[in-house]
């Protein structure tokens, strides 16, 4: 397994799910969610070595696509990736497409066409 | 356009086929990801960030108005409602769900497109000139040539696993608009003294890591032995490249560790074993497939002075704006070829809506005898349009938000989709495209600074093509945050050259204000309006950019 966390920190476990590629989280339940938030927060260590040898399971089972532990920090309450890569991962895009960059860029038009 | 025949057809429905029983048994749990991801790759099946990626080639970047409201059609029902545009000429989607890739590729089939050798280490999509039969300082149309390439390339036996993956670009003007001496291999249509046409042949180009320029190493390639000739490059490439160290695998390593002089000597002698071999072009097939790439029989010339554009233009200073920085002389009398700008100011670099494609595609039929480009540039291309229609054309353009007038200007930006997209970038490279454009945004200062060349990636790869942009901008990750390097003085061109390194890198809230510094630093130093950013800087060196960025010494 990919591992992308550091020593010590508080780890998520993230994935990729198999049939939409969608970015998923490893919950309290075993089951993923879409949200950072909901995500089961382990300590490094024993912990993490038990989400992470069942995300591993879930791979195996065709449910998740290439799991990985990520770091964690706790900010204003809210478990938050410590990379930036993780934090667009869980937040998706920081940028916006398609129609809704064409309305931010020209919200006259839309404006017009409402 | 060229037109599948049966054998091509039926190749891609069974390919499409084949695909639809793979995804299938990935689904059902019939085969892991380590078996899968190879199967994907080689039909052009990504796991990105956020979701799957599904890369569509656009061979040579030539699109017809059908295949165009395919990809229309594909962004609204399974993806986002939206495509980006490529530096490579392909189309991206950047959300479709695994399950229903096979309807898609299905779709796309039926309109002669497909996603086979988008990925992987093969031969992939043949690049050319995106004004090709339609450039008025063209020697010759380049993608016939293109074509016959993509036609040997596709599942060659012997090049399916290579040692990396080999990118070809075709050009045949003076002007190189497709960047031929970054690729693999570089092939430069001209004719010889006696008129004969033939190839310049370039090997060795590459981005990437450790970017180089082509050499080269042919000086005149008949086109007879155009198959011949690449086939022996490849065989060189394939035995001798290396498998050992993925970052050395491409032949620009090759090439430099064995030297340009050695490679060509062993390609030549490979060649002179093959070059008698069915893999000689007899001409009768050369000028069947160059049928495919015929002007429109409807092309008829006009007078060269447009007396309805002149007078629009009278009353219409946007129009003429536009006319003067997106159109270029055509080969055809009366006409120009259009550039459609992919990069209205603020947005992302090369992205369409579904509706703009659709309006595209209308556009191409009314006005461009049903050709549309792609420019690996991230623009598309109108080639073929009569002054007399430009006006209309503009109009229809405008009420979609695609008539911004600034091609080969400071906010034509190329980016890689970056970190906002991209599971290899180490940084954002749209939203500096964004910020880069809004500050340089007014029309009238945009102009005056003239041609510049911005290009951003979000990592060592290059996608974004920064060793070669006038201003190259690398996005890096450094102890968690976003940092930005500037390169000055790379292009892509006839002339081509690396970017230099100007000194350390910048923050993400300092990179426009260094990009502007490089700028205004530029338009005080030039001898002249007609003095470009790169000829300033061929000039002058980096160092009044260096001490404007970072103080002098």
């Amino acid at each position: 397994m990919f591992k992308a966390a550091s020593a010590g920190a508080l780890k998520a476990v993230t994935a990729n799910r198999l049939d939409d590629g969608r970015v998923v989280f490893l919950d309290e339940d075993g089951g993923w969610t879409h949200r950072i938030g909901a995500a089961l927060l382990v300590a490094d260590g024993a912990e993490l070595d038990a989400a992470t040898a069942y995300a591993q399971s879930q791979h195996a089972a065709r449910i998740v696509v290439d799991p990985y532990a990520i770091d964690i920090t706790i900010v204003e309450s809210r478990p938050t990736p410590a990379r930036i890569r993780e934090r667009i991962r869980a937040e998706g895009p920081t940028v916006r497409y398609g129609a809704a960059e064409y309305a931010a860029l020209y919200p006259a038009d839309v404006a017009a066409a409402e | 356009m060229y037109r599948y025949d049966e054998f091509d057809q039926e190749f891609v429905n069974e390919r499409v086929a084949q695909f639809r029983g793979q995804v299938e048994r990935r689904i059902a749990g019939e085969l892991t990801e380590d078996q899968f991801r190879p199967l994907r790759l080689m039909n052009g099946v990504y796991l990105q960030l956020h979701a799957y990626m599904l890369r569509i080639a656009v061979p040579y970047g030539t699109l017809n108005p059908a295949q165009l409201r395919m990809l229309a059609f594909v962004a609204r029902k399974y993806d986002r409602g939206y495509g980006h545009f490529t530096t490579r000429q392909n189309l991206q989607f950047h959300w479709p769900a695994l399950k229903d890739v096979p309807d898609i590729l299905d779709h796309l089939s039926s309109v002669e497109m497909h996603s086979i050798q988008t990925s992987g280490n093969c031969i992939r999509n043949v690049t050319a000139d995106h004004f090709a039969g339609a450039a008025r300082d063209e020697v010759a149309d380049p993608r016939p040539y293109a074509e016959i390439l993509r036609q040997w390339s596709s599942l060659h036996p012997e090049f399916v696993f290579l040692p990396r993956k080999f990118k070809i670009a075709v050009t045949g003007a003076e002007r190189d608009r497709a960047a031929v001496k970054v690729h693999d291999i570089g092939l430069h249509l001209k004719k010889d003294a006696d008129g004969r046409l033939g190839f310049a042949v370039y090997v060795g180009g590459g981005l990437g890591r450790t970017p180089f320029i082509a050499h080269k190493i042919r000086d005149f390639l008949p086109e007879a032995d155009l198959l011949s000739y690449s086939e022996a490059i490849l065989r060189v490439y394939n035995q001798f490249g290396r498998r050992d160290n993925k970052f050395k695998a491409r032949i620009k390593i090759l090439v430099h560790e064995t030297g340009a002089e050695e490679i060509a000597r062993q390609v030549e002698a490979e060649w002179e074993r093959i070059r008698h071999s069915a893999l000689a072009l007899p001409q009768a097939e050369i000028d069947r497939i160059a049928t495919y790439f015929a002007l429109p029989a409807s092309l008829a010339p006009r007078p060269a002075k447009s007396v309805v554009l002149e007078r629009a233009r009278v009353t219409d200073a946007e129009l003429g704006a536009w006319v003067d920085q997106n159109t270029t002389p055509h080969r055809v009398s009366g006409h120009v070829i259009a550039t459609i700008s992919l990069k209205p100011i603020g947005g992302t670099p090369g992205d369409v809506t579904a509706e703009q494609m659709e309006l595209i595609a209308d556009l191409a039929e009314r006005f461009s005898h049903n050709e549309i480009r792609v420019s690996h540039e991230q623009n598309l291309i109108l080639p073929h349009v009569a002054l007399d229609d430009l006006p209309a054309l503009h109009a229809a353009l405008r009420d979609y938000r695609l008539a911004t007038a600034n091609a080969g200007l400071v906010t034509d930006i190329i980016a890689c989709p970056g970190l906002d997209y991209c599971s290899l970038a180490n940084a954002r490279s749209i939203p500096v495209a964004q910020r880069i454009s809004e500050r340089f945004g007014d029309a009238a200062r945009q102009r005056e600074i003239g041609e510049l060349k911005i290009k951003i990636s979000g990592c060592i790869n290059a996608c974004g093509h920064h060793h070669v942009g006038h201003i190259g901008i690398l996005g890096v990750e450094k102890k968690g945050e976003e940092f930005y390097q500037i390169t000055l003085g790379g292009s892509g061109d006839e002339q081509a050259s690396i970017g230099e390194i100007l000194g350390p890198g910048f923050s993400s809230d300092g990179i426009v204000d260094a990009v502007e510094t490089v700028v205004d630093t530029y338009m005080k130093v030039r001898s002249g309006p007609d003095e470009t950013f790169l000829a300033a800087y061929r000039r002058l060196g980096k160092a009044p950019f260096k001490d404007a960025l970072y103080g002098a010494a």
